[in-house]
């Protein structure tokens, strides 16, 4: 078992990013354009990404599935973005965000990565105003704050609740110049179907042309995949439907490392699931936190009654009872399992007893309900769009759901993966947030990562990039061409009996039970004897209409779910291993007496990095040890 | 509840399309149009029928993928709603329902319901940002902005850029989107040095495209989902005006 090399730079947190910056190898401008990048994906990474290096000259080519790149699922991200500014004077700092983090991660992630993402957050705010990012203001004209979840200063910046829109609407801005200037040639509805490995490096990728169905291959120094998370593994999530693990799966084929697959993000203020039809779930912004309050009643007699008649004293507004100094502003693991918890004891209101109350009553009454409307009018409208209820005058309903996946293809500080040449970028990549990502994080990492990071690291793996270019002519490439259209064609052969979304069902299903929100030794062994019998019909029995060389959403549904049907069982192998309870990761059987996850530091303060070991084969479990030098291991506590 | 959908069928670009007669049983008044779409679908693949191509993705009103016309409406009989999140509660029992994709010059069917937007994305990159290098730019709070200004180039940023507006358009005039994007650049002090060449470049794409003009209509305000105000149009109106003499006087 070897140990990944993070190639973490020596010397104090506070100057390894300057120092590391400086060591970095510059391409000179000139040569620059002699360098092409492929980057696939085009949320806040990758659009992020593919600008910034468009813009310092090298030649790049981005891939997404969407119509357009403004598509992508960042768009959706409602709450806001952190940044260290300490515009409101309270007590902010890189520091402080760098410890929010790195505890709000349950002291899973990398103390360099965090340190790194808090100190360019202040930049990414400037970056995004000049864009002309319409972040919200205060009468004065300076940017307002919002506090969110696992924080104790309000240092989110937001556009009312639809920040990520707005500031994917910035990148994509920028990605358009880009492409008009023709440092940037864009591909829409291309989906990429295989990495191409020459030598021992990532140079290329295979993709299918989502309109004709054409097969084609793409050569390049460097591949970047920014394509986000995996979340619909689960079937129900708040991701978008096309959102898919593909990508990344693939480059997991050929010898990336999937680091901590287990730490999924139960997010816990959601519309709770209403029929069997439902497609997908709705997320309902953390930011509610800050004025509306969770309860459910005390006694389950009176979960049946309606919301007005349960009497004050008769309801359990749990999360302030049990962290009473972050209240209703806990962080998304500890407020999910808090939400389960109640609902396990009977006491959940609405369809199926899977739901707690969010009660604006408070705040309607001390603000004023024009001022509840200015704040979150979009997300109450949204609300009552898809339960008919009005929330300015019954609570809320909300229960968790899959919202983000902090685990992702294994990176170095380079953002590299042990696969030279293949870089990760966003929520696809595994490196900040530990085993829980805090509330406004994701864009702010999406965004670091891709107008920041990587341009200030990609030179170290160009520089080496010596000697004659590879092209699509290779043997490489035909040979992963030849394997995706062999997939292709045996999808369409297969003329089974059940249909695509079926087994996605229930997958989704299993894994929701088995591999969600609490998790045990038993439940995850017989997840891990089901899945291999789910693909196996699958294999055998999945209808798949049309042909290949046309339009067929069902072909590219079927491509992406025979990939989750290998992936999940990576996932609970992930989460068998991890004998302990950290952050999204909860284990049954290692728990406080409150109920508390309990972490084991002595065996477990680790990355788990998974290599692919061959079809059939258990994958072989690599350990990184995660080094805590300036954050003192401690028990997480939100009292 | 019990349905009769009558859905736009077309193979390709080039192909001929027609309507399709289909039967949507017992669809829950609860879920989505696009979820009594699923539903409909599985139903057509179980019985060895393509199943209805649509474009979709986040089904939560935001990413502006979803474009159907519904009963001759675009997004469908609620206001501001995307067919994503129109439910079928506002629907009756027994109704018959047509189901359109977006039908404009400029966006050319590809297959059943989805349709080529690509023109809105070439608009875009005509002038549709502000120059901002990456790097080190000014402060975020270095230039003050009236909350009122900051507040209405938001109403006109949160454009999803869906299309409903071209298609509900007699004209398929694009000026709600394209004066939507204008405003929001236009009110702000960053989108100043290039607001002449913005708008002088973003119309003209617009009009390479093929999308109309505007002729007071307001069938894109009725129908779109953000709620963009008709009054963006005005503005584009206004800030072409004075660009087109600004460049005239200055290249005379």
């Amino acid at each position: 078992m070897a140990t990944p090399d993070s190639k973490i730079p020596p010397g104090p947190l506070e100057t390894k990013w300057e120092k590391f910056k400086f060591d970095s190898r510059l391409i000179n401008p000139a040569n620059r354009r002699k360098y092409s990048i492929i980057i696939v994906g085009s949320g806040l990474a990758g659009a992020s990404a593919a600008a910034t290096l468009g813009e310092l000259g090298y030649h790049v080519k981005c891939f997404c599935y969407q119509d357009s790149p403004r598509r992508a699922h960042s768009i959706a991200a409602q709450g806001g973005i952190n940044a260290a500014k300490n515009y409101q004077n309270d007590g902010d700092s890189v520091r402080r965000l760098f410890y929010d983090t790195v505890k709000g991660g349950d002291f899973r992630s990398r103390e360099a990565n965090v340190y790194r993402l808090a100190e360019v957050s202040a930049s990414i705010i400037d970056q995004c105003v000049a864009q002309g990012v319409p972040l919200a203001r205060e009468y004065g004209g300076l940017l307002a704050n919002r506090s969110f979840g696992g924080a104790l200063v309000s240092r989110t910046f937001y556009a009312r609740g639809q920040t990520g829109q707005q500031l994917l609407l910035g990148a994509y801005s920028a990605l358009c110049r880009q492409i008009a200037a023709g440092n940037v040639e864009m591909y829409p509805r291309t989906e990429m179907l295989d990495l191409v490995v020459v030598d021992g490096h990532a140079k290329g990728i295979v993709v299918r042309d989502m309109v004709n169905g054409k097969i084609t291959s793409h050569a390049g120094d460097t591949v970047v995949l920014a394509t986000g998370g995996y979340g619909n593994v689960f079937y129900l999530s708040t991701n978008a439907k096309g959102c898919n693990a593909t990508a990344a799966y693939r480059a997991y084929k050929k010898g990336a490392y999937f680091a901590n697959p287990c730490y999924t993000q139960i997010h816990p203020t959601c519309i709770p699931v209403a029929g069997d039809y439902q497609s997908k779930l709705t997320l309902m912004s953390e930011s509610l936190r800050n004025d509306g309050r969770v309860w459910v009643p005390k006694k389950k007699e009176d979960c049946g009654k309606h919301p007005t008649q349960i009497p004050e004293e008769a309801r359990d507004y749990y999360l302030e009872r049990k962290y009473p100094s972050f209240g209703n502003l806990a962080p998304r693991d500890i407020s999910s399992r808090a939400a389960k918890q109640v609902c396990d004891e009977g006491r959940g209101v609405g369809p199926g007893g899977l739901g707690v109350y969010l009660d604006f009553a408070d705040a309607i009454q001390r603000l004023g309900e024009n001022v509840v409307r200015e704040r979150y009018g979009n997300l109450f409208d949204m609300y009552e769009k898809i339960t008919g209820e009005n929330a300015y005058k019954v609570p809320m309903r909300i229960y968790p759901a899959v919202h983000y996946t902090m685990g992702g293809l294994w990176v170095d500080y380079n953002l590299m993966s042990n696969l030279p040449g293949l870089h990760v970028l966003g929520e696809a990549n595994f490196s900040d947030h530990g085993a829980n990502r805090l509330g406004a994080s994701a864009l702010m990492q999406g965004l670091a990562d891709g107008y920041y990071v990587l341009p200030a690291t990609i030179g170290n793996y160009l520089a080496t990039v010596t000697g004659k270019k590879v092209t699509t002519d290779h043997a490489a490439f035909k040979v992963a061409e030849a394997e995706v259209r062999a997939r292709i064609d045996t999808l369409l052969s297969i003329r089974g009996k059940r249909t695509v979304d079926s087994f996605h069902r229930e997958l989704g299903l299993l894994l929701w039970d088995k591999c969600g929100m609490a998790r045990t030794e038993e439940g995850l062994k017989e997840a891990l004897e089901k899945i291999p019998q789910i693909r196996e019909e699958f294999w055998r029995n999945v209808n798949v209409h049309g042909t290949g060389d046309s339009l067929n959403q069902s072909l590219e549904k079927a491509g992406r779910v025979a990939d989750f049907l290998e992936f999940g069982e990576l996932m609970v192998r992930d989460a068998l291993e991890r004998r302990e309870s950290c952050g999204g990761h909860f284990r049954e059987e290692y728990q406080t007496g409150e109920g508390e996850a309990l972490r084991n530091d002595e065996e477990f303060a680790h990355v788990a990095a998974w290599e692919y070991a061959g079809d059939g084969n258990t994958p072989i479990r690599h350990e990184e040890p995660l080094e805590y030098e300036t954050v003192k291991l401690a028990v997480r506590s939100y009292k | 509840m019990n349905l009769t959908l009558r859905v736009w069928r077309q193979a390709d670009k080039k192909s001929p399309g027609k309507f399709v007669e289909y039967e949507a049983k017992n669809i829950p008044e609860d879920c989505s149009f696009l979820e009594m779409l699923d539903i409909v679908n599985e139903g057509l693949d179980q019985s060895g029928i393509e199943p209805i191509a649509f474009d979709h993705d986040c089904r939560e009103g935001i990413c502006g993928a979803c474009s159907l016309v519904i009963n001759g409406i675009a997004h469908g009989p609620e206001r501001a709603t995307t067919t994503c999140q129109l439910h079928m509660r506002h629907f009756s029992d027994g109704d018959t329902i047509y189901i359109e994709p977006w039908r404009a010059r400029a966006f050319p069917i590809l297959k059943d319901l989805i349709v080529d937007r690509s023109a809105f994305d070439d608009i875009q990159k005509a002038g549709g940002f502000i120059t901002a290098r990456t790097g080190s730019p000014p402060d975020a709070n270095s230039v003050p902005i009236p909350k009122q200004n900051a507040d209405e180039a938001m109403d006109a940023a949160a454009c999803i850029g869906c299309g409903a507006c071209v298609a509900a358009c007699p004209n398929s005039s694009a000026m709600l989107f394209v004066g939507a994007k204008v405003t929001h650049l236009g009110l702000l002090p960053q989108g100043q040095p290039e607001r002449t060449r913005r708008v002088l470049r973003m119309v003209k794409t617009m009009d390479e495209a093929g999308f109309g003009n505007c002729r007071n209509y307001y069938e894109c305000e009725a129908v779109c989902p953000a709620e963009i105000n008709a009054s963006v149009i005005a503005m584009l109106n206004r800030e072409y005006a004075a660009a087109v003499v600004k460049d005239t006087v200055s290249t005379v």
